[in-house]
């Protein structure tokens, strides 16, 4: 439904790093919760990776919060939620898409549709935002989100896409007869 | 929740038990968690005020994942226990979760009879016209036509039509939701929670495991295109007519919510207990 998030007005430098900071904390807590799925479920190497991903998120919140001084990121996210959170953040990681048996390719292809989304969505506000400061500031971002997908598809490189017999069980869930 | 105190103190986070969750990876009720503790954060709400309370199923096992007050209860009798402990703690904010299974079919007098009450309480229903937990048999919502082994071809009955059958009963509020939009969800949670009144939210949540077909949903599901109505048969109308991945609130009522009377004297329990002995 929410397939192209509308981009909040934003106002200030303020304003745009809270709505990133929001995306970061969105991200941070839906790997958190894959990582817990994967953990439950005994799969220890996706178990790692969505850990570490949500680990990175954490990081670019951190970095975020830092950049944003003594501004209310959250206060301000807040103030700007009525606007766009109808839509899901850009960032969004399918909770939906999990599967029990999915492998690491799997799990970098969400990260990867998440970070184009947001690189785009950034992309938007730097060329459309009427502020110096903000779209100097969105540009910024944009890098940052242009590295995170150069990053992803490094990681790639080490997770060959598997083959189609993947999600393949020899014991499957088991409906009733 | 026209007795809850709103605050601003919790971040979502602060509503999560430490309980991880063992649904399937991939089930939509991840996220209806998610949006419960989005909905639960943006109220306010203090978890020593708030209580969810369930029947039996995959969705029931939610308040076990949050961190406020919580109630697994007996198949199909949520409904009953969430009037019982409003009728008599009507400080709290009572919200009530449940699936198609539990909700529509073992609890489905409860489901008409608690939306006639129209006690102030909000029912939110997983529904992924499936019992998941018992593997896989068709529910009351399951389409007529939907081949297991269990019911070669299909049942060939029609379905439950739950939002209907809420308005026609006197519920105050009705919506439908996606689970694969948390925040809209959540919105829509926090409308149902503050509106007067016994609130129901269907929220279509896929079994990824039994009907991986309803991955697809994401895909179906869309704003509903016009506003909500206090019109009942309006609403009716639009809700038998649409496509059923309408998703929106659908149906704000004014009917006055049941009015709870004092006891007018303290009760002893040693009479009581008089009145129940054999």
């Amino acid at each position: 439904m929410s397939k192209a998030p509308s981009i909040p007005p934003i106002f200030s430098v303020a304003d745009l790093l809270a709505i990133a900071y929001r995306i970061e904390l969105d991200a941070v807590e839906r790997y958190g919760v894959l990582a817990d799925q994967m953990e439950t479920h005994n799969n220890p190497e996706l178990t790692r990776v969505f850990r570490d991903l949500s680990k990175a998120e954490s990081i670019h919140a951190a970095e975020i919060r830092e950049m944003a001084g003594d501004a209310d990121l959250n206060g301000r996210a807040s103030a700007l939620h009525s606007v766009w959170r109808k839509g899901e953040s850009p960032e969004e990681v399918d909770l939906g898409a999990a599967h029990y048996l999915m492998t690491p390719w799997h799990a970098l292809q969400l990260c990867l549709a998440g970070e184009k989304r947001a690189l785009a969505f950034f992309t938007s506000i730097a060329e459309t935002a009427k502020d110096a400061k903000v779209k100097e500031m969105a540009a910024e971002l944009v890098e940052e989100e242009a590295e995170h997908v150069n990053l992803v598809y490094r990681l790639l490189r080490k997770y060959p896409k598997p083959t189609d017999s993947w999600c393949q069980d020899g014991d499957p869930p088991a409906a009733q007869d | 929740m026209s007795t809850a105190e709103t605050r601003t103190i919790c971040k979502p986070g602060d509503y999560k038990s430490d309980i991880k969750p063992i649904w399937c990876p991939g089930c939509g009720d991840y996220h209806v968690l998610l949006s419960f503790t989005r909905a639960f954060a943006q109220l306010g709400l203090r978890p020593e005020d708030t209580v969810v309370v369930s029947g039996i199923g995959c969705s029931s096992r939610i308040p076990a994942y949050l961190s406020c007050y919580g109630f697994h209860g007996v198949h199909g009798r949520s409904l009953a226990l969430a009037t019982g402990l409003k009728v008599s703690r009507p400080d709290l904010t009572v919200v009530v979760a449940s699936g198609d299974g539990d909700g529509y079919s073992i609890g489905g007098n409860h489901f008409i009879q608690a939306c006639r009450r129209n006690i102030d309480m909000t029912y939110v229903v997983m529904d992924n016209r499936v019992y998941g937990m018992t593997k896989g048999q068709p529910s009351p919502t399951t389409e007529p036509d939907f081949d297991t082994a269990l019911f070669p071809g299909g049942t060939g009955l029609s379905p439950f039509h739950p939002l209907v059958i809420a308005l026609a009963s006197g519920a105050n509020f009705v919506a439908r939701a996606f689970s694969g939009e948390p925040n809209e969800t959540a919105n829509i949670l926090v409308e149902a929670i503050r509106h007067p009144g016994f609130s129901f939210v269907e929220v279509l949540s896929p079994c990824v495991t039994f009907r991986p077909d309803e991955r697809e949903w994401k895909n179906l599901v869309h704003p509903a295109p016009v506003a909500a109505t206090s019109d009942p048969a309006k609403a009716a109308r639009r809700i038998m007519t649409d496509d059923g991945f309408n998703i929106g609130i659908l149906y704000r009522g004014e009917r006055r919510p049941y009015q709870i009377k004092a006891a007018t004297k303290a009760i002893d329990i040693g009479e009581l207990e008089k009145d129940f002995a054999l």
